[in-house]
């Protein structure tokens, strides 16, 4: 499934109404099972450009057009957010069945689907917990398996792994290579997290400070299965270095802005 | 000169002990004191009946069917009126708490009627009611209205964007987000109505039946006294206690069942 952003633009009313230009003219299209990273300082509008493609935010001007085969029982997009928004009344079992739920997928093949992609994300054994007994970097998987159970064209991911500690973050990138691995799904990723961008992505796109504009499309020459030895090797580091050298004056004019 | 000195302790001031035994003797003590004291015949029984005669008296009232028939009386307008006023004020709160029109039409006509104490009404309700059942049960039912239909209003609107944000990301249509994201974020508020409600259908079941009324435990009480048997009266006051504390017990329990998400 292609991705195509077409000149997307999105200004919105802050709390005091003053317009804020989150988007300007954004193009950029996101081949057939490829992991494409979105990276830039912090308030660059990069959530803003993912929920653009989830359909959860209207942009004011362009569009973002979806191109491929479309089955039913699928969805379109599904998106993984930061803090996991896991329904707490819902045990695991029933939180990954809840997007199968309203695709209108049949009961029993609801749990089947399920089952499987809990597998996947190693959680067999959980399936009647509920989030709030469960570590982040479980809830998060959780949150995995809930958007992959929807076998969506396109996986959306909202800095996923930011808020868990270094080990679990790690541990959870490599289990996510493996995952696009076995079910070559096109993923956007959103992250702040240079290193991270380089090691998981094929291409990094490099977001401008408010308002955010494409400044720099990055290929990762880095070849897949991705493995830990990768990451000392001249192509990580050089890709890593060049994508400091163009957001480091992005991310200083950043930090001297009163806060969004 | 260089010193080896242990750590203080400052855990001391933090420390705060379970006194499961203290909890009992508070109860027990305060019948034995009570008892102690209408033991030593310097206030009359008029005043204080001993907790034995109040006991004893309390089985033979059962045994004589009086009892059953006040509690049973009771408790058909208390469950009737706290099961319609949680009806309605569940659907009044969810409808203002979802809709903005709903919210623009019901938030000004809740704020000018909430703060009526419920019970100035029941003259107004048994004009229109009659004096039978109708009016009490209508008077517990605008009693527990009010909290429930305020929480749930407040539960729902305090749902996590977040989820809703979630639910919304896998297609979720109206009806799917009131039921799998809104109602379920409002079940804590709605519990926590429905124990606020509790009390206050007690408070005007009691009031209502001693205003107007020939059998329920409020007309037990204001019978007894008019009768001057202070021991009966008791017996209602003690009723009345013990249906407070398993009411909120119960509601306990259905709370626990259906919210198995809270730890």
């Amino acid at each position: 499934m292609r991705v195509v952003i077409d000149r997307v633009s999105k200004t919105y009313a802050d709390r005091r109404g003053q317009a804020i230009e989150a988007l300007r003219d954004v193009s950029l299209t996101v081949e057939s099972e490829e992991f494409v990273a979105l990276v830039g300082p912090s308030g660059c509008g990069k959530s803003t450009l993912l929920n653009v493609v989830a359909g959860l935010t209207r942009p004011s001007a362009g569009a973002v057009e979806l191109e491929g085969d479309f089955a039913p029982g699928r969805s379109a997009t599904a998106m993984v957010f930061q803090e996991s928004a896991l329904f707490p009344w819902r045990t695991v079992q029933a939180n990954v069945e809840f997007g199968l739920e309203e695709l209108g997928v049949a009961p029993a093949e609801r749990v089947r689907r399920a089952r499987e992609h809990l597998a996947l994300t190693g959680l067999a054994g959980f399936e009647t917990r509920y989030p709030h007994q469960l570590s982040g970097g479980m809830r998060q998987r959780v949150g995995i398996a809930r958007a992959l159970a929807v076998d969506p064209a396109v996986l959306l991911m909202d800095e996923p792994f930011s808020a868990l500690d270094a080990q679990t973050r790690r541990l959870l990138q490599e289990e996510l290579l493996t995952i696009r691995e076995r079910t070559r799904k096109t993923i956007v990723y959103v992250t702040h997290t240079i290193q991270e961008a380089v090691w998981l992505a094929d291409r990094v796109v490099v977001l401008s400070r408010r308002p955010g504009r494409v400044l720099a499309t990055v290929p990762i020459p880095l070849g897949r299965p991705r493995t830990e030895a990768q990451l000392v090797e001249p192509g990580f580091v050089g890709a890593v270095e060049r994508l400091w050298s163009l957001i480091k004056a992005e991310a200083l004019g950043a930090l001297r802005e009163a806060p969004a | 000169m260089s010193v080896r000195v242990p750590v203080p302790d400052r855990t001391r001031v933090l420390e705060r002990r379970e006194h499961p035994v203290v909890r009992v003797l508070a109860l027990a003590g305060l019948l034995v004191l009570w008892e102690l004291v209408t033991r030593t015949g310097r206030v009359p029984s008029l005043f204080l009946p001993s907790p034995l005669d109040v006991i004893q008296s309390g089985v033979e009232m059962l045994r004589s069917g009086e009892l059953v028939t006040d509690v049973l009386t009771s408790l058909r307008r208390v469950v009737l009126g706290v099961g319609l006023g949680a009806l309605g004020g569940v659907s009044v709160g969810l409808a203002i708490g979802i809709s903005r029109l709903a919210e623009a039409v019901g938030n000004p006509l809740i704020a000018a009627t909430f703060p009526i104490p419920k019970i100035a009404l029941l003259p107004l309700l048994i004009l229109w009611l009659g004096i039978g059942e109708a009016s009490k049960v209508a008077v517990i039912t605008l009693g527990v209205f009010f909290p429930m239909a305020i929480n749930t209003y407040a539960g729902v609107r305090s749902a996590d964007p977040l989820l809703i944000r979630a639910a919304v990301s896998f297609g979720a249509g109206r009806w799917s987000l009131i039921r799998k994201v809104l109602l379920p974020s409002a079940l804590p508020m709605i519990f926590a109505g429905l124990k606020l409600g509790a009390g206050t259908s007690l408070l005007l079941l009691v009031a209502a039946e001693m205003i107007a009324a020939n059998a329920g435990i409020g007309f037990l009480v204001l019978h007894a006294q008019n009768l001057m048997e202070t021991t009966k009266l008791m017996v209602g006051i003690v009723l009345l206690s013990v249906l407070g504390v398993l009411t909120h017990w119960l509601l306990v329990r259905c709370e626990r069942a259906a919210i198995p998400w809270t730890t």
